[in-house]
C-alpha cells in the first residue's frame, strides 16, 4: 500500500517541486504544533494559576530584556507568546477544518440534488446560489455571525460562539462546491450505469449517494484544500473584528486583535508573533493546494 | 442596446427582492425590537401603542409592503445602538467609505495593470519573478494583518504617516471629503494601499495571463510582420483586447473592496459604513444590519449592471451574438 504510494505519480510531481516539499514541511511543522500543543507548548497560556503578570511585556529571548523561559515574548497578562500561538493555531484549525467539512458535505449534497433531480429544484437551488456568490462570503459570514448573535441569547455567546463560526464560515463558502459538484452529476446522470441502476430499480437516493457521488467526488478534494487556507483566513479575519471567538479561546485571530491594542506601546511581538504563524500556516496550505489542483489535473496548467 | 440593458434590470428585480425578504425577515423577526424599543418599565397601553404604531399587528404582507415603501423612501429606522434614524447614520459614512474604496481601486488599477503587462512581455526577468512571489505573498496576507503591519512600519517605527482617522475634512453639501486637505491626504495612504493591495496582485495575475494569452494569437503575428513597432502591438493591440475580462475582474473586485472595507476601516478607524456595520454585529443592532445589507445588494447590483454595459460598449461580439440569436 505504502509502496504504491510512493512509486505513484503524485509522489514524483511532490519530490520535483522544492517549494511544494518546503511548504508541506511548514504545514507540517504548523499542525503538529498545534495539535500536539499541550504536550509541547513550554507553558499552559489557560492555566491563570502558572500566569504570573510581573511575567507581563517581556520581548522576545534575543531581545537585551528578553528572559529564555519565555522564546517568544509574553503578552499583557504574562502568558508565554509560543504557547498562546500554539493553542491558538489549533482552534484556527479545527474551526477551519470544521467550516470547510460542513462546506463541503452542504455543497455535494446540495450541488447532487441539483445535479441529478434537475428541474425546479436544480433552477431553485442555484438561483440561491447565484444570488449568494454576488456578495462577497466575508460578508456573508459576518451577516450569518450577526444574526446568529441577535437571535440567540446573551448568556450562551460564548459557549456556542465556535460553532456559530463554522457555520458562518460553512455557509458563506457552499456554492462552489455545488456548483462543481452539480456539473459533473449532470454528466454522471446520462451515462449507463446510473440508467443500469434505475432499470434495477433503484431509489433516487440511493443512486446518487452510492453510484454518482463516488464519482463526482475527485475535484471536490482540490476544492477543499483550496478552501482551507481561505476558511483559516476568514476566522482570522472575524475573530479579528471582534465577532469570532471568544477572548476565553483565543485564535490566531484574537491573538493579533489583542496585540493590535499593544502597537503603539512599542510591544509588536505581541501582534507579529501571531501574524507570522498565521501567514505560515495560510501560505503553506494555498501552496499545497495549488500543488494539488496541478498534479491532479494536468490540463488545469 | 435598451433592450439589453432592460434585460439586465429585470434580472436584477429578484436578487433585490430576495435580499429585501431577508433583510425584512431579519428586521422583523429576529430578536424582539419592541421589548428593546420600550426599555424595562412600560406599561401594557404603552406596549399595545408601539406594536400599533410600528405596525406589528398588520398581516405580514402589508408590513412587508410598509417595509419596502420606507426603504425605497431611505427610512430604515432607528438605531438600537445610537438611538438616531438608520438613513442618517448611513448617509453620514458614505463618503468616507467611497473615498477610500475608489482611491483603493484605483490604485490597484494604476499599478496593477502595468505590473501585468511588465510581467507579461518581460516573463523571465528578475523583477518579474519579484512582482510574482509578490503577488502570491498578497494572495496568501489577510487584509487586517496588511494595515497592522503597515501601520507598524509607517506609523510606529517611521512616524510618517497617521495611523487612525480621516485626517481634516473638508464640507461639500452633505459630502464630506478627506481629498482636500493634506492630512486628509496623508491618512488616505496607507488605507488605501491595505485595501487596494489584494486586488492589485489579481489584477497584475489577471493582466499578465491575458497577455501570454494574447501575445500568441495570430494577429499580433500579422501585426509585428507588417513592420509595427513594439509599442504599437504591446498597447494599441495586446494590451486593449485584455480589457473585457479585466473589466470584469475589476467591476466584480469594486464589490469585494467594499465587502473588505469593513476589516480595513476597522484597523484604521476610519469612520465609514463598514466600520458602523461591524460595530451593529458586534452589538446585534439589527435596523443598521439590515439596512446595510439592502444598501450593498443595490450597490452590488448596480455594479454588475454597469460592468455588463460596459462588456456590452468594449466587445462587439457580443452586439453581433445578441442580435443574431434575437433573429
Amino acid at each position: 500500500m505504502m509502496r504504491g504510494f510512493f512509486d505513484s505519480d503524485l509522489w514524483y510531481s511532490f519530490t520535483r517541486s522544492p517549494v511544494t516539499v518546503a511548504s508541506a514541511i511548514v504545514a507540517l511543522v504548523c499542525v503538529s504544533g498545534a495539535a500536539f500543543a499541550p504536550w509541547l507548548a513550554p507553558h499552559n497560556p489557560f492555566d491563570l494559576a502558572t500566569l504570573n503578570l510581573m511575567d507581563a511585556f517581556k520581548p522576545p529571548v534575543w531581545d537585551e530584556d528578553g528572559d529564555p523561559a519565555f522564546l517568544l515574548g509574553t503578552d499583557n497578562q504574562g502568558r508565554d507568546m509560543l504557547s498562546a500561538i500554539m493553542y491558538g493555531a489549533r482552534i484556527s484549525l479545527v474551526v477551519g477544518v470544521a467550516a470547510v467539512v460542513f462546506a463541503t458535505v452542504l455543497g455535494v449534497m446540495l450541488g447532487l440534488l441539483a445535479g441529478y433531480l434537475g428541474g425546479p429544484v436544480d433552477a431553485l437551488l442555484m438561483r440561491i446560489a447565484d444570488i449568494q456568490l454576488t456578495f462577497p462570503s466575508i460578508l456573508v459570514a459576518l451577516l450569518v455571525d450577526g444574526v446568529a448573535r441577535a437571535a440567540l441569547p446573551r448568556d450562551l455567546h460564548g459557549e456556542i460562539a465556535i460553532y456559530v463560526l463554522i457555520f458562518a464560515i460553512g455557509v458563506s463558502n457552499w456554492p462552489q462546491f455545488a456548483r462543481t459538484v452539480r456539473g459533473s452529476a449532470m454528466v454522471e446522470r446520462n451515462k449507463e450505469y446510473v440508467q443500469a441502476a434505475k432499470v434495477i430499480g433503484l431509489t433516487p437516493l440511493r443512486i446518487m449517494l452510492k453510484h454518482v457521488l463516488p464519482n463526482v467526488m475527485g475535484p471536490v478534494l482540490v476544492i477543499a484544500t483550496l478552501n482551507l487556507g481561505f476558511a483559516i483566513l476568514t476566522e482570522a479575519t472575524l475573530s479579528f473584528l471582534g465577532v469570532g471567538v471568544p477572548p476565553t479561546q483565543p485564535s490566531l485571530g484574537t491573538l493579533i486583535r489583542v496585540g493590535n491594542d499593544f502597537l503603539f506601546s512599542g510591544e509588536w511581538w505581541i501582534t507579529v508573533f501571531p501574524g507570522l504563524a498565521l501567514i505560515a500556516l495560510v501560505l503553506s496550505v494555498n501552496l499545497l493546494g495549488d500543488w494539488l489542483r496541478d498534479a491532479l489535473n494536468p490540463k488545469l496548467r | 442596446m435598451t433592450a439589453f440593458v432592460l434585460s439586465r434590470l429585470l434580472q436584477a428585480v429578484p436578487v433585490l427582492l430576495a435580499v429585501a425578504v431577508l433583510s425584512f425577515a431579519m428586521f422583523a423577526y429576529v430578536g424582539d425590537p419592541v421589548a428593546i424599543m420600550l426599555g424595562q418599565d412600560y406599561t401594557p397601553a404603552q406596549r399595545e401603542a408601539l406594536i400599533q404604531d410600528l405596525g406589528l399587528d398588520q398581516p405580514v404582507f402589508v408590513q412587508f409592503a410598509t417595509f419596502l415603501w420606507n426603504a425605497v423612501r431611505g427610512e430604515f429606522g432607528i438605531s438600537y445602538r445610537l438611538s438616531r434614524p438608520v438613513a442618517q447614520l448611513i448617509l453620514e459614512r458614505a463618503p468616507a467609505t467611497l473615498e477610500l474604496a475608489f482611491a483603493a481601486a484605483l490604485l490597484a488599477l494604476l499599478v496593477g495593470v502595468p505590473m501585468g503587462v511588465y510581467t507579461g512581455l518581460h516573463r523571465n526577468s528578475w523583477l518579474s519573478r519579484l512582482f510574482l512571489t509578490f503577488s502570491l505573498i498578497g494572495v496568501s496576507l489577510p487584509t487586517f494583518l496588511i494595515g497592522i503591519l503597515l501601520i507598524l512600519c509607517f506609523s510606529v517605527w517611521l512616524g510618517y504617516l497617521p495611523s487612525f482617522g480621516r485626517g481634516d475634512v473638508v464640507e461639500l453639501g452633505w459630502w464630506s471629503t478627506g481629498l482636500l486637505t493634506a492630512s486628509g491626504l496623508r491618512a488616505l495612504i496607507l488605507p488605501a494601499v491595505t485595501l487596494g493591495l489584494l486586488q492589485m496582485t489579481l489584477i497584475m495575475r489577471l493582466v499578465r495571463a491575458e497577455m501570454l494569452e494574447v501575445l500568441r494569437t495570430d494577429y499580433i503575428k500579422f501585426a509585428r510582420a507588417r513592420g509595427l513597432t513594439n509599442r504599437a502591438v504591446h498597447f494599441r493591440h495586446a494590451l486593449k483586447n485584455t480589457l473585457v475580462p479585466v473589466i470584469t475582474v475589476t467591476g466584480l473586485q469594486l464589490g469585494a473592496i467594499i465587502a473588505f472595507a469593513i476589516v480595513t476601516e476597522s484597523v484604521f478607524q476610519w469612520p465609514g459604513m463598514g466600520f458602523l456595520f461591524i460595530q451593529s454585529v458586534a452589538t446585534a443592532d439589527i435596523p443598521v444590519m439590515s439596512a446595510y445589507l439592502l444598501l450593498i445588494a443595490v450597490l452590488f447590483v448596480t455594479i454588475n449592471l454597469i460592468v455588463d454595459i460596459l462588456y456590452y460598449v468594449v466587445d462587439p461580439r457580443l452586439r453581433i451574438g445578441r442580435g443574431a440569436a434575437a433573429r
